[in-house]
């Protein structure tokens, strides 16, 4: 009990600075890549501390509660993880914080937040499934839900949840709305949605926003490290290099690609997913008949 | 023996006062009828409750010897087949009529066959499921009923084109009550198919109410898909009454859980009835028809009789599925129609046919855990049905009466109208959330029945549900974005709500949230002592402590915003117009086009008609689904011959 | 007071420009010039930006809408003129449609000049624009303080 709540207390301050500090090692990473030197390290730190600062500013008041509540869900999600509760419950709060991330950019009725908000749904729709199925995957192995089953299991789950893992890497890319599925944001300007779903946020807003993308990110960062952990610590130490060099695939994604389209985008999905996620599972529902790891 | 005067009073009740409604014309008189015939109807509920609570939950028996009823419901067979054969000669749709009196016959002769003198035939039975359908039908549609009494009125100013028989559309709603009491209370088969062959009739008056072409006929389809249902279910009765010499239901559900070879056909007849009833594919189109009729029989329709009558059989059946080819078969046809029915709501924007087709997806969400025919699968088929039930029917009235305040039902008219009709917004919003949104009930019921598609290691479900329901958070989301978001022009729209429709909304939204917070006690106290009566063992799938901590989850869902309200409307802020491009002229309603004049925003959702629209999509699906159900006729018959 | 130099966001936009400045502006936020080491970021969207970028002059139709965008930005916010056209008009200054520099309508900061200015003269100008985005930063927290004493007097 006290670990878990040492735990979740550790994740909600830990957490915004692991995930700005991934944030900052992206742009790096983003520069480099493109042979340039790059901001320094702390740069989103500073956005933050900056858009804090500036005047307050909304096109409709209901705009910044119902983005606090993004926020707020988003860190109850977090702490449900951490808390080691039913890893299926975390996934539905985390779909109810999007909804309000939805509700946050259509209640402006601005043309291009509007138009990102219809296309986070869509991405919301592409990602859904391989979510689930990888919670049910999870279950399948260790036999429970329960957050706290699945990461002290006997062996890393990834043995036999390859194609999951595969299939959750390719929706993290649209979680983390990188490139190519960058859809309903866009994180370079002169697009044709402008700035999409944070179109109209600016200023604390914004804030808001960033600070749980941040919280988002080490979230499902986490969920990948289920895949790995096991009950030997050297496990947790493998589950940090694996979380790190996806996310430097998902870098190496964004900056390689080109928007596509968002039909593509779920029709592409769709596919990894039933032929990854879906056979992955249904072999070990054939050949496992009892798995309790 | 116990008699219980509340159960003939429950069934025949309805039916008197339709009779009375049928010939009364004055308006107040009317309105005072169908209130007392409405509040009359719960109060005898009640009493069924408390009596029932008396005998401490057991199952009771009633009714053995019933000669002179039976004789009754023999001529009112007759007299409902002679009903359907004039209709059918009347509008030239002589074929169907076929399907009336065929029926008729075999059920006339099932009735000669001798049956066992030794097992004596209880015609009445009460359990939990069979009191779990009698609340739901009781409460949401006596709701309904107070509801369309102010509906009525109004729709008939509205539409002058329709003659005025509002007093013949109550009594047809009363009757419909009535049946379902009937339908869902009777043991034995005989009155289970005549109180089926009501159903079936009484929907296929309320949708023709209008007497427009169209209403006709999609009234006409209506009747002859579950008539033919209907065919499905005498045939399944006399084959099972000739070999296995009784008409008991409860023996049926019993020898077919026993896999009893003469019992496996007419349980796949009577599931297959119960899809045409539950308007699954191919059998769906039945139900987007009737949407022509008045919104009030809509919200009957589908939310507390009819397609539950048919959920209603398969929960009854899943003991006798539970395992076998039928049970699989109706279980893929279940999760095919929860999938694709859902793609199909994506493309509407017609709200009534997003209810609608949102309706057979969640049906076939039930309909496939029924098939499964497991505890777990069933537990979370009661839940799918108890939620359902109450937001469906909540979610109908609102926009029945937000069509009568706007003049539309077009979901795209919807924008805004959180700010021009605040209330019944509140309303659709609180329905909306009920059905799909974490942690209200539909979510978890999916949630159950995810998980128990896993223990079942049923691959194809699984996927349909996983896939399902991300279409289905699609369409509702899409939805709900429309009401909150800022009108486009400033509202010239007034609430004509009456105050009767309201206070039926009012305790619709009230059950919701009752629902929701009381989930763990309805699951500990009812659902799961129901499944160790249909099952013997018990099925929850989640555990107490979830749901506790999901109860803790809905209290939060209510309070943050709050919060975040009062915490927003302190710190200062400024008013900022909407980015368009630095044109805005002057407001976030117009913009400077290319000619340099204003010109309104006008902002859509997707819908994607062309690629996964009705006429695009449900005839190559109607075909899979009748492919698999034919596969299954053929594999059971090949099995028996 | 917290330091927001290091972080200041541009938003571009093209007035009646011949488009040279453009390319400069766009070329000193590519790779080449490297802007990004000085936290600059091209937003594209007003509420989001610090700093606003004119290119060329402002003629009768986009003067509404430089004043609308300007209006968008939360404050602090600071208004950079680049190239010679935002500056004074430049070589369009007589031309029927023309109104003049961008100082016409909106209070401009920082007059970048040239024809077309430079990438190095652009980063220098939002660099300068950078020390009076923090300079407005304390105005506007003296203005806040002063709305709230008043509020309580």
């Amino acid at each position: 009990m006290k670990t878990k709540i040492i735990s979740v207390i550790a994740y909600i301050i830990l957490a915004p600075i692991i995930g700005g500090l991934l944030d900052g090692i992206d742009r790096k990473i983003s520069a480099r890549m493109q042979r340039r030197v790059g901001p320094p390290l702390l740069q989103p730190f500073y956005d933050l501390g900056k858009l804090f600062n500036k005047q307050v500013i909304v096109v409709r008041s209901s705009q910044s509660f119902l983005l606090l509540c993004y926020l707020i869900f988003m860190i109850i999600t977090g702490a449900m993880l951490y808390a080691g509760v039913d890893l299926l419950m975390c996934m539905f709060v985390l779909s109810t914080a999007a909804m309000f991330l939805y509700f946050a950019a259509c209640v402006t009725s601005s043309p291009y937040s509007t138009i990102g908000a219809s296309r986070e749904l869509i991405q919301i729709m592409a990602y859904e499934p391989a979510v689930l199925l990888t919670c049910v995957g999870f279950y399948l192995v260790s036999g429970s839900f329960e957050v706290s089953d699945i990461a002290f299991g006997k062996f890393s789950d990834i043995i036999y949840l390859p194609g999951v893992f595969l299939a959750y890497i390719f929706i993290l890319t649209i979680k983390m709305r990188k490139s190519p599925f960058d859809i309903s944001t866009s994180h370079h300007p002169n697009q044709e949605i402008v700035k999409g779903i944070t179109s109209e946020m600016g200023a604390r807003n914004l804030a808001f926003f960033t600070l749980t993308e941040w919280y988002e990110n080490v979230f499902l960062l986490s969920v990948l490290a289920l895949f790995i952990t096991n009950r030997s610590p050297v496990s947790f130490l493998a589950a940090v290099i694996v979380i790190l060099v996806v996310y430097f695939l998902e870098i190496l994604i964004d900056n390689c690609s080109a928007r596509i389209k968002y039909f593509d985008m779920v029709k592409l999905a769709w596919a990894v997913t039933v032929v990854l996620a879906g056979s992955n599972i249904w072999i070990l529902m054939l050949v496992k008949q009892n798995i309790v790891n | 023996m116990l008699v219980m005067p509340e159960i003939p009073f429950l069934i025949c009740f309805p039916f008197l006062t339709a009779l009375l409604l049928f010939f009364t014309k004055n308006d107040k008189l009317k309105a005072l009828i169908s209130y007392l015939g409405a509040i009359l109807v719960i109060c005898a509920a009640g009493i069924l409750w408390f009596d029932w609570l008396k005998g401490g939950y057991e199952p009771i028996f009633l009714y053995q010897n019933t000669e002179i009823v039976d004789h009754i419901i023999f001529v009112a067979e007759i007299v409902i087949m002679v009903l359907i054969t004039f209709l059918c000669f009347k509008y030239k749709k002589r074929i169907i009529c076929l399907l009336s009196i065929i029926p008729t016959i075999i059920i006339a002769f099932a009735e000669q066959i001798n049956i066992n003198p030794t097992e004596k035939l209880e015609h009445i039975y009460i359990d939990r499921l069979a009191m779990l359908m009698c609340t739901i039908i009781s409460l949401v549609g006596s709701l309904i009923i107070i509801y369309a009494v102010g509906y009525m009125s109004g729709y008939h100013m509205h539409h002058k084109e329709v003659k005025d028989r509002s007093n013949y559309f109550l009594a047809l709603l009363f009757v419909f009550m009535g049946s379902m009491f009937g339908f869902v209370l009777s043991s034995s088969l005989i009155w289970l198919y005549f109180f089926w062959e009501c159903t079936s009739v009484c929907s296929f008056l309320l949708i023709g109410y209008t007497r427009s072409e169209e209403a006709v006929t999609n009234s006409f389809r209506a009747l002859w898909m579950n008539l033919l249902g209907g065919t499905a279910l005498a045939i399944g009765i006399f084959y099972f009454a000739f070999f296995e010499r009784t008409l008991s239901f409860r023996s049926f559900i019993a020898l077919g859980a026993l896999g009893d070879v003469y019992a496996i056909l007419p349980v796949a007849l009577m599931a297959f009835a119960a899809l045409t009833k539950s308007a699954q594919l191919p059998f769906s189109t039945w139900l987007l028809g009737a949407m022509v009729a008045p919104t009030p029989s809509s919200a009957l329709l589908h939310s507390a009789t009819m397609v539950k009558a048919g959920i209603y059989v398969l929960l009854r059946l899943s003991p006798a599925m539970s395992g076998n080819i039928t049970g699989m078969m109706i279980s893929l046809v279940g999760g095919f129609t929860f999938f694709v029915a859902s793609f199909m709501a994506v493309a509407q924007s017609d709200a009534k046919r997003v209810l609608a087709m949102s309706t057979v997806s969640n049906l076939g969400l039930m309909v496939a855990c029924a098939g499964v025919g497991r505890p777990e699968t069933v537990w979370a088929g009661a839940f799918l049905m108890i939620f359902h039930a109450v937001s469906k029917s909540l979610l109908f009235l609102d926009v029945g009466a937000t069509e009568n305040s706007i003049h539309s039902r077009d979901i795209e008219d919807m924008h805004g109208i959180l700010f021009f009709l605040p209330l019944l917004a509140m309303f659709m919003f609180i329905g909306i959330a009920g059905m799909f949104l974490a942690p209200f009930g539909m979510l978890i019921s999916k949630w159950a029945a995810l998980r128990a598609a896993v223990d079942e290691k049923n691959i194809i479900l699984l996927m349909f549900i996983v896939f399902g329901s991300a279409t289905t958070s699609l369409y509702w989301s899409k939805w709900m974005g429309k009401i909150i978001s800022h009108p486009h022009a400033p509202a010239e729209f007034k609430d004509i709500t009456r105050p009767n429709e309201f206070v039926s909304l009012v305790l619709h939204a009230v059950m919701m949230i009752a629902l929701c917070v009381l989930f763990p006690f309805v699951s500990k106290v009812f659902v799961d002592p129901m499944l160790v009566e249909m099952f013997g063992m018990s099925g929850q799938v989640l555990s107490q402590g979830v749901l506790y901590i999901l109860v803790v989850i809905i209290c939060f869902v209510f309070t943050i915003p709050l919060l975040s309200i009062f915490y927003s409307h302190k710190i200062q802020t400024n008013r900022k117009l909407s980015y368009m491009g630095g044109i805005n002229e002057g407001d976030n309603c117009f913009f400077t086009d290319s000619m340099g004049e204003p010109k309104r925003l006008w902002l859509s959702n997707y819908y994607f008609a062309n690629k996964i629209g009705i006429r695009k999509i449900m005839m190559p699906c109607q075909f899979v689904s009748a492919g698999i159900l034919l596969g299954m006729f053929c594999i059971i018959l090949g099995a028996i011959l | 007071m917290y330091n927001i130099k290091r972080s200041p966001w541009v938003l571009h936009y093209d007035g009646s420009s011949c488009n040279g400045c453009d390319i400069e502006v766009l070329a000193c936020l590519t790779p080449v010039y490297d802007a990004e080491r000085f936290g600059i970021v091209n937003t594209g969207d007003p509420m989001q930006a610090d700093i606003l970028l004119i290119t060329g002059g402002i003629n009768s139709q986009n003067a509404a809408v430089v004043k609308q965008l300007y209006e968008q930005m939360p404050r602090p916010k600071v208004v950079a003129a680049i190239g010679v056209c935002a500056c004074t008009g430049g070589v369009f200054k007589d031309c029927y449609n023309i109104l003049g520099g961008v100082d016409k309508v909106i209070p401009v900061d920082v007059y970048v000049p040239g024809c077309a200015a430079r990438p190095q003269a652009i980063i220098d100008g939002i660099v300068k624009a950078c020390d009076i985005f923090q300079q407005r930063l304390a105005e506007h927290e003296q203005m806040i303080k002063k709305n709230k004493t008043a509020k309580e007097g």
